[in-house]
């Protein structure tokens, strides 16, 4: 990777706010990626309303709220993180962003819980349990595995790249004066947390 | 290239970007290179190869096609290769095509800057393209046979098939990150580096189309991404998504597969229309007609484009108010591409055309993709679709549109281009040979297919019946016309790279645009100091009368 940056050294420039724009441009296409989705959800939850609301009742509404509590938290901290690099204060900015992986990890285990209790109720894609109920509940769970797992993964992804920034962060590469890096994971982790935060009322609590 | 390295440094000149010594030299110099020229030929020699896979399977469904009944091949095969057809075709030719190649080339001379916004994320395209080819092409070999889905991946079949969709469906879900990521760069591109004093309205027409394409590429592609993910996951993991045995609807799948497919094909013409906006004045020594018109036409299809997606599902059942909705729209989407064409034409009128092998093509594109546009039309109409839905018909027009429209624009801008990228010029009179071959065989390949689609031939069969025998034996003798003139085309450019005639003259054509201000082949940094603007594009000093009327008022 680091003979690819020297070749490029030449070329690159810095400039901030096509860099932000490019990011806000790649956030537009992950709404959009989520939005697939959620029209999905829409024309589905239309057409067995009763069906998404008996399967809804299975959720662990509690370990929901938690973990929107969590992401929300995170969520905080990043945007902390990076009120902290503006001002200067390399050392806080660190710990937020440590706080932050920590947090998502939370997020992410408290996720595995929840999946593992599912599969174990026998509720999978293909189990013969779940094949034995109505389309709307199989629907249901299919559109849930997939949507929070996808959001899942989003999360993994997110934890890496924050701790690539913490590890930019610490190297002093990402300062008060150059931090659009920092500034621009935050945007993702931002989007992160706003698409749970539709996740989060779509599956729980439509009861 | 050593001798033509030799001769340029005997001039003094810089090195040009194909001999810059970079921190990599050999082949590494190239793949792991960010100069966007360079990605630019990187893109155009993966994209001749699949060009030439994929013209090879066209060519292979013409011969079964030559006689009734089975001729080469059986139905299960016929199914795969046009299956590929398809796939490596549309995912691997003409979406990413003009922009990737020439856009990657061409934008940041066009528009006075040294490279795109982001170079490392331009190179990372281009490895995700190799990739998703790759992935499209391997299924081949692997047992289980290539996806037999056609491009479409219409579910349930593409659930059901034993064959490997998985592949395929990678494939173009990967493609389709490479081309959201230079979709990005383009946006940012034009928004960021343009030269200072070009101010939008001062944009070649080129540029705005590709403007608008790149926009297109970043909305509706993540569709089509998250629609094959989950057909994949459908398919792996058995999860109950659009498959109508768990309770889904195939039609919604129609539907989030078109609202992408659809703005695609503006994807694949768009920038093949700014590179004909682009060369008619340059060989008519004249001042584009109507430049806002032009302009804002880009837009104008890049919004209207993305909403007539129904208008491939008239079939399935729709509601009667959908269908006439979509069927409306898909007439007033005509009308910016009609705007461009009278303005094209309205250009041409009183210049004094020069006929080198770019304007061939290009007007050979303004015809072709009348026809092809034109029919477009007419299937846009509910009870003309209904007769020819799934007909040949339809792959007749929609091969004017994608090989008429976007192919011709395709060979028109790589021999406008050719010899800024190589410091070469191909043999013309080869070319002029090559083009009316091209020309000719296109339409006796394609034109065919009109009637017997009119007539009831379906698509993707890979038998007729007897009334039809004719026809396809006049299309597959077309075939017979066009495949040589793309081969003599490829052998031409591959000895020119080579073994043209060398070109130093910066401005080879007469053009008035930023990349004829560059050397040829430009150097590393295009520009040794970044221009400044201050004219429109296509200051022509044809219609002298016009301009010394100007002076006198």
């Amino acid at each position: 990777m680091s003979s690819t940056d020297q070749v490029a050294e030449s070329h690159v420039h810095r400039d901030d706010v096509a860099s932000r724009m490019g990011m806000w441009l790649f956030l537009f296409t992950e709404l959009l990626l989520f939005g697939g989705m959620f029209l999905l959800y829409s024309v589905y939850r239309f057409e067995y309303a009763d069906q998404f609301h008996i399967a809804a009742k299975e959720l662990n509404i509690i370990l929901g709220a938690f973990n929107t509590a969590v992401l929300l938290t995170s969520s905080m901290t990043m945007a902390l993180s990076i009120v902290a690099i503006q001002r200067n204060q390399k050392t806080l900015s660190l710990v937020l962003q440590i706080i932050t992986i920590v947090l998502a990890l939370f997020f992410l285990i408290n996720k595995y819980f929840e999946w593992t209790a599912k599969i174990h109720h026998g509720i999978y894609p293909g189990s013969e349990e779940l094949l034995s109920r109505s389309s709307g509940e199989i629907l249901f769970f299919g559109l849930y595995y997939v949507m929070t797992g996808l959001h899942g993964v989003h999360v993994i992804v997110g934890m890496f790249l924050i701790a690539i920034m913490a590890r930019m962060t610490r190297k002093g590469i990402i300062t008060h004066n150059n931090y659009v890096r920092l500034e621009n994971i935050g945007l993702y982790w931002h989007l992160v947390d706003i698409i749970w935060i539709f996740l989060f009322p779509l599956f729980y609590l439509i009861t | 290239m050593s001798a033509e390295a030799a001769t340029i440094n005997t001039k003094g000149h810089e090195p040009s970007y194909l001999e810059y010594k970079g921190k990599h030299t050999g082949i590494l110099g190239w793949i792991l290179s960010t100069d966007h020229k360079r990605i630019g030929i990187l893109y155009l020699i993966s994209l001749s190869f699949f060009f030439i896979v994929g013209v090879t399977f066209g060519f292979l469904m013409r011969l079964e096609l030559l006689a009734p009944g089975r001729t080469i091949m059986d139905a299960q095969t016929y199914n795969s290769i046009f299956t590929l057809h398809g796939v490596i075709m549309i995912f691997l030719f003409v979406v990413p095509g003009l922009p990737a190649v020439f856009g990657n080339f061409a934008l940041p001379l066009l528009i006075g800057a040294k490279d795109v916004a982001f170079p490392r994320i331009n190179l990372m395209s281009w490895y995700l393209y190799v990739i998703g080819g790759l992935l499209a092409i391997v299924a081949i070999l692997l047992p289980g046979g290539p996806a037999d889905t056609g491009w479409t991946f219409y579910i349930p079949y593409s659930v059901r098939t034993n064959t490997n969709v998985v592949f395929a469906l990678s494939a173009a879900f990967v493609l389709g990150f490479s081309s959201i990521l230079t979709g990005l760069n383009f946006v940012t591109t034009v928004h960021r580096l343009r030269a200072p004093g070009m101010s939008w309205f001062k944009m070649p027409l080129s540029v705005w189309s590709f403007y608008a394409t790149a926009w297109v590429q970043v909305l509706a592609t993540p569709i089509i991404g998250i629609t094959l993910l989950l057909v994949i996951i459908e398919r792996l993991l058995g999860v109950g998504i659009f498959d109508p045995a768990l309770g889904g609807d195939p039609v919604l799948y129609q539907h989030l597969f078109w609202i992408y497919s659809h703005p695609a094909v503006y994807i694949m013409i768009l920038p093949a229309m700014g590179i004909v906006s682009e060369i008619i004045p340059v060989f008519a020594h004249r001042t584009i007609f109507g430049y806002k018109f032009i302009a804002f036409s880009s837009i104008a299809i890049a919004l209207f484009g993305s909403l007539v997606w129904a208008h491939h599902m008239f079939t399935v059942g729709m509601s009667d108010t959908g269908q006439f909705v979509f069927s409306l729209l898909t007439m007033v989407v005509a009308i910016p591409s009609a705007i461009k064409v009278f303005n094209w034409i309205a250009t041409l009128y009183q210049g004094s055309i020069e006929l080198e092998v770019p304007m061939l093509f290009v007007l050979a594109f303004i015809f072709l993709f009348t026809i092809g546009g034109l029919t477009g039309v007419m299937q846009g109409i509910l009870s003309i679709d209904i007769q020819v839905h799934d007909t040949s018909f339809i792959v007749a027009h929609f091969h004017y549109v994608m090989f008429g429209g976007t192919g011709f624009g395709f060979f028109a801008a790589l021999h406008y281009w050719f010899p800024k990228m190589f410091g070469r010029m191909y043999n013309k009179k080869l070319a002029k040979l090559y083009f009316w071959m091209l020309f000719v065989g296109f339409n006796v390949l394609y034109f065919p297919m009109f009637i017997m689609g009119w007539l009831g031939m379906p698509r993707r069969y890979y038998d007729y019946l007897p009334e039809f025998h004719s026809y396809h034996v006049i299309s597959t003798i077309g075939s017979w016309i066009v495949v040589p003139a793309i081969l003599l085309m490829a052998y031409n450019m591959y000895r020119s790279v080579f073994k043209g005639k060398i070109v130093t003259e910066k401005n080879v054509w007469g053009g008035e645009t930023l990349d004829w201000a560059t050397d040829t082949p430009p150097t590393h940094e295009n520009f040794a100091e970044i221009p400044v603007v201050s004219t429109d594009p296509y200051q022509y000093k044809m219609n002298e009368e016009e301009l010394a009327e100007e002076e006198v008022s």
